[in-house]
């Protein structure tokens, strides 16, 4: 830290003043402002001091990208192109991120699946590269439209995940999540996911930092391996891979690598908490019912919790906000009074149930829905009805809605 | 998070957990860890040097951050690690064989290394076991090499583990000191004197 904090105090060549970051982002005067969230994230980009961003445009992230190559021609990105495609673009965040840069990406839906072969091999070296994640649609036929389903792909990854509900946590998170994975301990990259056009293209009052105060610059000596030398792993792999090795301490060395990789994951933990005030948020936990949502279905849960409260009904929430590091222990505390676990989900595969299942005891209690998907949206009234449905309290069907 | 588990000689397992995943966690500034728990850096670096001086063979690994003069710190550093070995060579008994091996890279050596004259992330173990090495030190080797080394070593090895980490700490070594600097590793080195002939030596020499 000693190389960042000689910056601060600092001007960048636009005047902005390198700040120290707890400083900025928790102590620092905010301004209310009404944005999109395609708006904030040029906002929070425009205060992180990166030095590279690169993308290529797909719905719905494609105003966000286009809105950083404003930022670029104002002159508070170092450098901005757009690759060939999304796999191109994730190489190209590699090379830089090798070079010791802090490196910016925004994807979405197709173009995070067709990139995916680069994710893994992110986290195996210990780039911390920012990707958000505006997820949509992935499957034919063709869908723009909002769906979380990519999110349970770039878990298995070794990248840190993190899932915005709001514009707030947007910008917040951005700036936060080069904190965390720029660690020296934990160093890897960070997709910062949120549900497609419900947060980038809707406007939301969010608190900015000032617009004259900035991230220190990346330290890139600070890396847990060597920066840009095409002498070693892991940017000389080719002249002697693991892989094509057959022998056991080839085996145990990749073996003993990707361990590393999820230890820095487990690592990400203590910084994480401190800079997010936990992995997950939580209200009521003393209710019989408990809703677990990530994203925007806390937002729906929050307008359904609210309905019930006017019937009677008392339903507690936990946000959870990282999926990787998973928050397993807090989950299992919020939830070890309730009666029945509700896990709504903006996909059609239920990843998020699933792990909570795999976290908590009695697990019968996790009811897996509402599902939603396809860019449907999930009226609070469904997750409502579904509540009510386990409690054996008759609700009124959605099914003839529309018709 | 707490954990039952603790971070100890080997060997340990076919594949030996990383130490993270089994909920141990990296000490805060001014604290070391021994075995996975927390404690004071002074008490880490008076451990670390009762290891030295209660070791066969006790050794220091250093890596290439400290290996070339590629700032003043380093040459710095490189100065108190030559210090520290002295140290021990000086304070051990003529049983008890001190070794300085450098890791000078990282690349995977094939078809062999030479054991007798470095030690290599991938396959700590040769250097290990050639020099029938039963306490090492780890300095200036970066972090994600220096943890690939520990899990290996732990897993296949007998040897006590030490890392003096310029940056959080390691808690796949058995004791980890963080923010080593040149002062960091004379004041182990001091240790180090200060314990000479009240540490029993190890009963028999087999190296």
């Amino acid at each position: 830290m000693a190389a960042q904090a000689s910056f601060i105090g600092q001007k960048n060549k636009k005047e902005q003043v390198y700040t120290d970051p707890w400083h900025m982002m928790n102590e620092a005067a905010r301004t209310p402002s009404f944005f999109t969230g395609s708006e904030v994230i040029k906002e929070a980009v425009r205060r992180a001091s990166c030095d590279i961003m690169v993308a290529y445009p797909i719905t719905p992230q494609s105003e966000a990208a286009a809105l950083c190559g404003e930022l670029f021609a104002e002159g508070y990105i170092g450098d901005y192109f757009r690759g060939e495609s999304e796999f191109a673009v994730m190489s190209q965040c590699a090379g830089a991120a090798f070079g010791g840069a802090r490196v910016f990406t925004t994807t979405a839906g197709p173009g995070t699946m067709r990139a995916m072969e680069n994710f893994p091999m992110w986290a195996g070296a210990r780039l911390p590269i920012q990707m958000i994640v505006t997820c949509r649609g992935i499957n034919s036929p063709l869908s723009i439209q909002p769906d979380t389903l990519e999110i349970s792909y770039l878990m298995q990854t070794g990248m840190l995940v993190w899932h915005a509900e709001t514009a707030q946590d947007f910008y917040d998170w951005i700036l936060k999540g080069y904190m965390v994975s720029e660690e020296p301990d934990v160093h890897l990259p960070l997709a910062l996911c949120c549900d497609g056009f419900f947060v980038t293209h809707t406007k939301d009052m969010v608190d900015l930092t000032p617009v004259d105060m900035c991230l220190p610059p990346y330290d890139p000596y600070r890396s847990p391996v060597p920066c840009m030398d095409m002498e070693c792993p892991p940017v000389r792999m080719m002249r002697d891979p693991f892989v094509m090795k057959s022998n056991y301490i080839s085996y145990a060395t990749h073996a003993s690598w990707q361990q590393e990789v999820w230890a820095a994951v487990e690592r990400s933990r203590k910084h994480t908490i401190r800079w997010m005030d936990g992995l997950i948020d939580t209200e009521n936990t003393d209710a019989d019912v408990i809703v677990v949502a990530s994203g925007t279905a806390v937002s729906q849960s929050r307008e359904a919790i609210a309905m019930l409260e006017e019937e009677g009904i008392k339903v507690g929430l936990v946000k959870v906000k990282t999926l990787r590091p998973w928050p397993g222990s807090e989950i299992r505390e919020a939830t070890k009074h309730a009666k029945h676990i509700i896990v709504p989900e903006f996909n059609i595969t239920g990843w998020l149930a699933r792990e909570v299942s795999a976290t908590i005891p009695n697990n019968e209690r996790v009811h897996a829905g509402p599902h939603v998907c396809g860019g449907m949206t999930m009226p609070p009234e469904i997750i409502a009805a579904e509540i009510k449905t386990v409690l054996g309290v008759k609700a009124p069907s959605l099914a003839g809605r529309g018709g | 998070m707490t954990t039952s588990y603790r971070v100890m000689p080997g060997p340990e397992h076919f594949l030996p957990p990383s130490a993270a995943s089994m909920g141990i966690r990296l000490p805060d500034p001014g604290q070391g860890h021994i075995h996975g728990s927390i404690v004071s850096e002074e008490e880490a670096l008076e451990e670390a040097a009762r290891r030295f001086l209660s070791a066969k063979v006790p050794t220091i690994f250093p890596g290439p951050l400290v290996l070339w003069a590629w700032n003043d710190k380093a040459a710095k550093k490189a100065k108190a690690i030559r210090h520290l070995y002295e140290t021990i060579k000086e304070c051990v008994h003529s049983s008890q064989h001190a070794m300085l091996i450098p890791m000078p890279d990282y690349r995977p050596k094939y078809p062999k290394i030479n054991p007798e004259i470095e030690i290599n992330p991938n396959h700590p173990n040769l250097t290990i076991w050639h020099n029938k090495i039963d306490a090492c030190m780890f300095v200036g080797v970066h972090c994600h090499q220096a943890n690939l080394s520990l899990k290996i070593i732990r897993g296949g090895t007998t040897c006590y583990t030490i890392a003096m980490c310029a940056q959080a700490g390691h808690e796949d070594a058995m004791l980890s000191v963080r923010d080593a600097t040149a002062d960091k590793i004379i004041r182990l080195a001091d240790w180090v004197k200060k314990l000479k002939g009240s540490v029993a030596p190890p009963a028999e020499h087999s190296a």
